[in-house]
């Protein structure tokens, strides 16, 4: 079977596949910056997401927590937190509202840190967060272990041939062959801030931009991420920067003196309705519309691909080509 | 409705932003029975001076539900940078319309007054039907008028903020100021109540997107919103009674047996 891309659905893809042991091969660009993964906040937060999404990604949600604990030992389960400003108690009363799963309580109970600045907290405790490049590289060394092929290069029609199965991950880069995925434009900054010691990701409520942070261990903090309708590549604009800066020293004036590691973007694929599709277009399966739940719902939906590729269970919602 | 000789069936206009997804979106706008939807192109789609083309996608889906697009200049916070965006949405929509928003204050979004008559002298020149985003400034309505736009669309409430109708009086002398324009109440609108109270005043439409979009269900509330706005201008044109300050019985009470 061949896997074509090796972002989180991709290798996610191979490592279902190789757990069933079928012989893999994943195919792939070489530079991990073409990826959406690479830039991704590594929260899997199946509560916090149905906030603005559908309630059906919660159970999905919760599947993927325990496949990463089991693949990637570093998945850090100690919840998260939901903050907003003084000003903004109504965005926290709503969101209450609209999620299950979770506790108020102040800030400072679950991080001492934020102690007089948040007097009111959600804490999601259930919630969980990883490192997205350190766990794509524990998912690529366990496929190599296992003796996966793992190649660099772009994909013909002609690499097709030789495989019973070809299943397309690729996220954006899929688009020419599916009309209705778009791309989501994505910002995202590393900040390296020793003085700074949040355990968890927390996310600041905010009606114009919500923003999170999430640890990344060793001082690393990622800040993410804004949400553009557009496919632009074009590096960090000034203003988004300003928007993620001034969200991370809202939540902790510590950040005022980060070290500025990186400023990434990326596209993120998504279909109409903002949710993964499985698609299929004769001999490839297409799997992707991963939108801001790569690493939430991957698990999910590369379990059910495996299970179409199996023929264990049917198209449900697939098209044809 | 009649604006810049376009007649339109509904005096709903509503808003593509904020939405939770674009599925959601299309729904909610077939709910509302708007005829017109409005779409940001420099920040929502994000097109800056070399993104065009980028969120193709995204507006394709909007062109195809069929409706006339009113794009905006959101994000714009001077005369030049109002303008290019203006001429890029027309290249991309094919459409004269623009509805043009100056921001001069970051925190409340108010419209820069000066800026936006300006630029609404430059577009309409420039061939543009202009709709502009502005205060309920009576002086600055003139002066858009002189400008050359054939309609005004006044806050409700800052953008986003749901607070309804700040200060009714103001667009009460509006109305009266100005019978025979077209007047939108454009943003700060939250709840229904709020849309029929904007079409009681007499003003002929009424432009929204949070309270829809941002709504545990979207879909719903569009449709709340559209039955609002249409019920509101039945009020005004049934000619609602005066408030007075005493009880005036529908039943008379003289000659009834009073009992102790």
């Amino acid at each position: 079977m061949l896997v074509i891309g090796a972002g989180v659905a991709g290798l996610v893809m191979a490592t279902v596949l190789a757990g069933r042991s079928a012989a893999v091969c994943v195919i792939h660009r070489q530079d991990p910056a073409t990826r959406a993964s690479h830039f991704a906040g590594g929260m899997l937060a199946p509560w916090c997401e149905a906030a603005d999404a559908t309630p059906a990604l919660v159970a999905p949600g919760i599947e993927a927590i325990d496949w990463w604990a089991r693949h990637v030992p570093e998945t850090c389960r100690e919840g998260s937190l939901v903050v907003a400003a003084q000003r903004d108690q109504g965005e926290l009363a709503r969101f209450a509202r609209r999620t299950a799963g979770h506790r108020m309580c102040p800030a400072a109970e679950i991080e001492p840190e934020l102690d007089g600045r948040f007097s009111q907290a959600l804490f999601f405790a259930g919630e969980a967060h990883l490192d997205p490049r350190a766990a794509l590289r524990a998912l690529a060394a366990g496929l190599e272990r296992q003796g996966v092929e793992i190649r660099e290069g772009e994909v013909e029609e002609a690499d097709h041939a030789g495989f019973d199965h070809v299943i397309d991950c690729r996220g954006h880069a899929a688009a020419p062959m599916l009309p209705d995925l778009r791309g989501v434009r994505g910002e995202m900054l590393l900040l390296r801030c020793p003085g700074v010691t949040l355990r968890r990701p927390v996310r600041l409520l905010h009606p114009r931009i919500p923003l999170y942070v999430v640890p990344r261990g060793g001082g690393v903090f990622m800040v993410g991420a804004t949400m553009i309708e557009s496919a632009d590549r074009r590096a960090v604009t000034a203003r988004s920067a300003v928007e993620l800066l001034n969200a991370a020293y809202a939540l902790h004036p510590g950040f005022a003196e980060a070290e500025i590691l990186e400023a990434g973007s990326n596209i993120r694929p998504a279909f109409p309705d903002n949710m993964p599709a499985l698609r299929r277009q004769g001999r490839v399966l297409h799997l992707n519309g991963m939108y801001r739940h790569g690493f939430l719902l991957s698990p999910h939906f590369a379990r059910r691909a495996a299970a179409i590729v199996f023929g264990e269970d049917t198209m449900e919602t697939g098209e044809a080509a | 409705m009649r604006v810049y000789g376009v007649e339109l069936p509904s005096r709903l206009l509503l808003g593509t932003a904020l939405y939770p997804s674009p599925a959601i979106m299309t729904e909610a706008i077939r709910a509302s029975g708007a005829a017109v939807v409005t779409v940001s192109l420099r920040r929502e789609s994000g097109a800056g001076e070399q993104g065009a083309g980028a969120g193709q996608r995204f507006w394709d889906l909007v062109r195809d539900l069929g409706l006339r697009v009113l794009p905006n200049t959101a994000g714009c916070h001077s005369v030049k940078e109002a303008v290019l965006t203006a001429q890029m949405a027309r290249e991309v929509f094919g459409t004269p319309w623009i509805k043009l928003e100056v921001t001069g204050d970051d925190d409340t979004l108010q419209p820069d007054v000066f800026a936006l008559v300006e630029a609404a002298r430059i577009l309409t020149a420039d061939g543009f039907q202009v709709f502009p985003y502005t205060t309920e400034d009576l002086v600055v309505a003139g002066r858009l008028l002189d400008a050359g736009c054939e309609v005004l669309m006044p806050w409700g409430a800052p953008i986003g903020s749901g607070r309804g109708l700040n200060n009714p009086y103001a667009l009460r002398s509006m109305r009266a100021h100005f019978p025979n324009v077209p007047l939108v109440v454009d943003a700060g609108i939250g709840l229904p109540s709020h849309a029929a109270a904007a079409m009681e005043l007499g003003y002929d439409a009424v432009l929204l997107n949070t309270a829809v979009a941002k709504a545990g269900d979207p879909v719903a509330m569009a449709g709340a919103m559209r039955r609002a706005v249409e019920a509101g201008r039945m009020a005004y044109e049934a000619d609602p009674m005066e408030a007075r300050d005493m009880a005036a019985p529908s039943t008379p009470v003289f000659g009834t047996a009073a009992f102790a």
